[in-house]
């Protein structure tokens, strides 16, 4: 439906650039931690004391460490489409960053499609709908 | 000088949707831990409350508020919220302050009545709060639950009907356990056909949430051997250790690991016990019986390796042998576990070492654990809080 306002669902996690969607996280200056959520502050490596970090585009590409999904409306603060339709979850590890980053699976995925170690990339796409407005979130899809 | 403690009397208020207020439970097994251990609650000299937040309003701080209910008398009191280890913490400082001579007489007490369906988060628009943010992305806890079983599944070779098969054993277990909530034998085939709640874990995989209320009464050695009684079983340590940087598991409620690229991954489970295990000075093969964190029938089999009962990967291949069952070499869940009790967050490390109690006197009844000589305890919650009890006789 056209004539919604499109926005993140959190604003500054995530962008799309020409290479593609990524995650927006940092990276500590002096031990080379990534963070996502990002981290701003403090380096949390207790051999740190790191208080300077770059913004990273995260990897968009990863091997899904595990999956499952969401058979059951979840609470608030979700906002669930009526009637609820069940969604795949993806837990995926990045390899550069040596990290593992849960998200919904991209809504034309069904949990069977999924395997443990396949390729997988990062997409944005529709996470919540209100009369006026689309809220976008990152998700997982098994890469093309 | 010994660093342990006795556990003098245990008490429980059964578990179960009985719609009311905490305090009400909480004093039903605080007064049955005191009748246990033959002491008047005004020689109490210490109150410690296992908190959670649910109850942490003003006017109904955990510790106070029991002291309250059950007469003040003047008591020192202490109030600790550390999730699912609420118990285990208020456990601690009732050892602290006893092994430090400024006490000798305690009680321990966690109570919970909780809301129905899932664990959810406070209200309102909080995008720097984790929890706000997984729930808003639909991440429940049994999301994580799934995703540690999957991975089993995929890593070990475990099935669901493994799954299933804890399940039905932990049920047989908490047939006749009064404290119980449900007090059911399941079939596999039962845990089969219920409903899917986060693929590939149904609704009979997953706990529930219970009200219920636990209760100790701790001592020093010389307080007991003066009560005539020398042979209570003993608190032998306590471990309540943050996880160590980087995370090698997804925990709730994170929505990503840290990153292990300046330091190594470290398993937070695993290091729960291991401290405890260094603290009491004994290890795995002394173990008679384990009480876990079964919030998943999947989890058991991870906690039965993390307290290094059989090696990594091989759990499943423990259960199905039936050495984890009551009869078996190592029982696992003897009490029913989570699966018969449902959670009950600020009593629930505390009903563990309740079992305990019961196994190593030989009070058990039906689940008894022939022999045991030392019990050992699991759990795992929220925001990096965790927790492993030892009790030997």
């Amino acid at each position: 439906m056209s004539g919604k306002t499109e926005r993140p669902f959190l604003e500054g996690w995530f962008a799309q650039d020409a290479t593609g969607a990524h995650l927006v996280g940092t990276r500590c200056t002096s031990c080379g931690t990534f963070y996502f959520p990002r981290q701003a502050r403090f380096c949390r490596n207790p051999a740190c004391q790191g208080e300077q970090f770059e913004d990273v585009p995260l990897s968009r590409r990863g091997r899904l460490w595990s999956y499952t999904n969401a058979s059951y409306q979840p609470p608030e603060p979700f906002i669930a489409s009526d009637p609820f339709v069940p969604f795949a979850i993806a837990a995926v590890e990045l390899e550069r960053e040596k990290m593992i980053v849960l998200g919904p699976v991209a809504q034309s995925v069904d949990v069977d499609a999924l395997r443990v170690g396949m390729p997988m990339e990062l997409v944005i796409e529709t996470l919540s709908e209100t009369p006026t407005e689309r809220h976008l979130s990152w998700k997982w899809k098994p890469a093309a | 000088m010994s660093r342990d403690i006795a556990i003098l009397g245990v008490g429980m208020h059964p578990w179960g949707k009985w719609g009311r207020s905490f305090i009400d439970y909480g004093v039903v097994a605080a007064r049955a831990a005191l009748r246990d251990a033959g002491v008047d609650w005004r020689d109490v000299q210490f109150v410690s409350g296992a908190a959670t937040i649910r109850n942490g309003y003003p006017g109904q701080v955990a510790g106070a508020t029991f002291a309250q209910a059950l007469g003040w008398q003047g008591a020192q009191v202490n109030t600790s919220y550390a999730a699912c280890a609420s118990g285990s913490q208020a456990l601690a400082a009732a050892r602290s302050k006893i092994l430090s001579g400024e006490c000798e007489l305690a009680l321990v007490i966690g109570s919970d009545t909780t809301p129905k369906g899932f664990l959810a988060p406070a209200k309102g628009e909080r995008p720097d709060d984790p929890d706000w943010v997984r729930f808003r992305l639909g991440i429940t806890n049994p999301t994580y639950f799934a995703l540690y079983a999957r991975r089993r599944m995929a890593i070990y070779g475990d099935t669901i009907e493994d799954f299933a098969l804890v399940k039905a054993k932990n049920s047989e277990h908490g047939f006749e356990n009064p404290n119980a909530r449900y007090r059911k034998r399941f079939t596999a085939a039962e845990v089969a056909a219920s409903p899917m709640v986060a693929n590939p874990l149904r609704l009979m995989d997953v706990c529930a949430t219970s009200d219920g209320a636990a209760a100790l009464i701790v001592s020093s050695l010389d307080y007991a051997r003066r009560a005539g009684r020398a042979d209570a079983p003993k608190v032998a340590a306590i471990s309540t250790v943050t996880p160590t940087f980087a995370s090698a598991m997804i925990e709730m409620p994170d929505i990503a690991t840290d990153s292990a690229v300046a330091a190594e991954a470290h398993s937070f489970r695993a290091a729960l016990p291991a401290k405890a295990y260094e603290d009491a000075g004994i290890g795995p093969e002394d173990v008679s019986l384990a009480e876990v964190y079964d919030l998943s029938t999947a989890l058991e089999l991870d906690w039965v390796e993390d307290l290094r009962l059989c090696a990594r990967g091989e759990a499943a291949a423990l259960l199905r042998s039936g050495a984890t069952r009551v009869g078996g070499r190592i029982p696992v869940n003897p009490s029913g576990g989570l699966a018969c009790f449902g959670e009950a967050v600020p009593a629930q490390a505390l009903a563990q070492v309740c079992e305990l109690t019961w196994q190593l006197r030989g009070q058990a009844a039906a689940r008894q654990v022939s022999g045991a000589k030392v019990g050992i305890t699991a759990n795992q919650g929220l925001f990096g809080h965790g927790s492993t009890v030892i009790v030997k006789r």
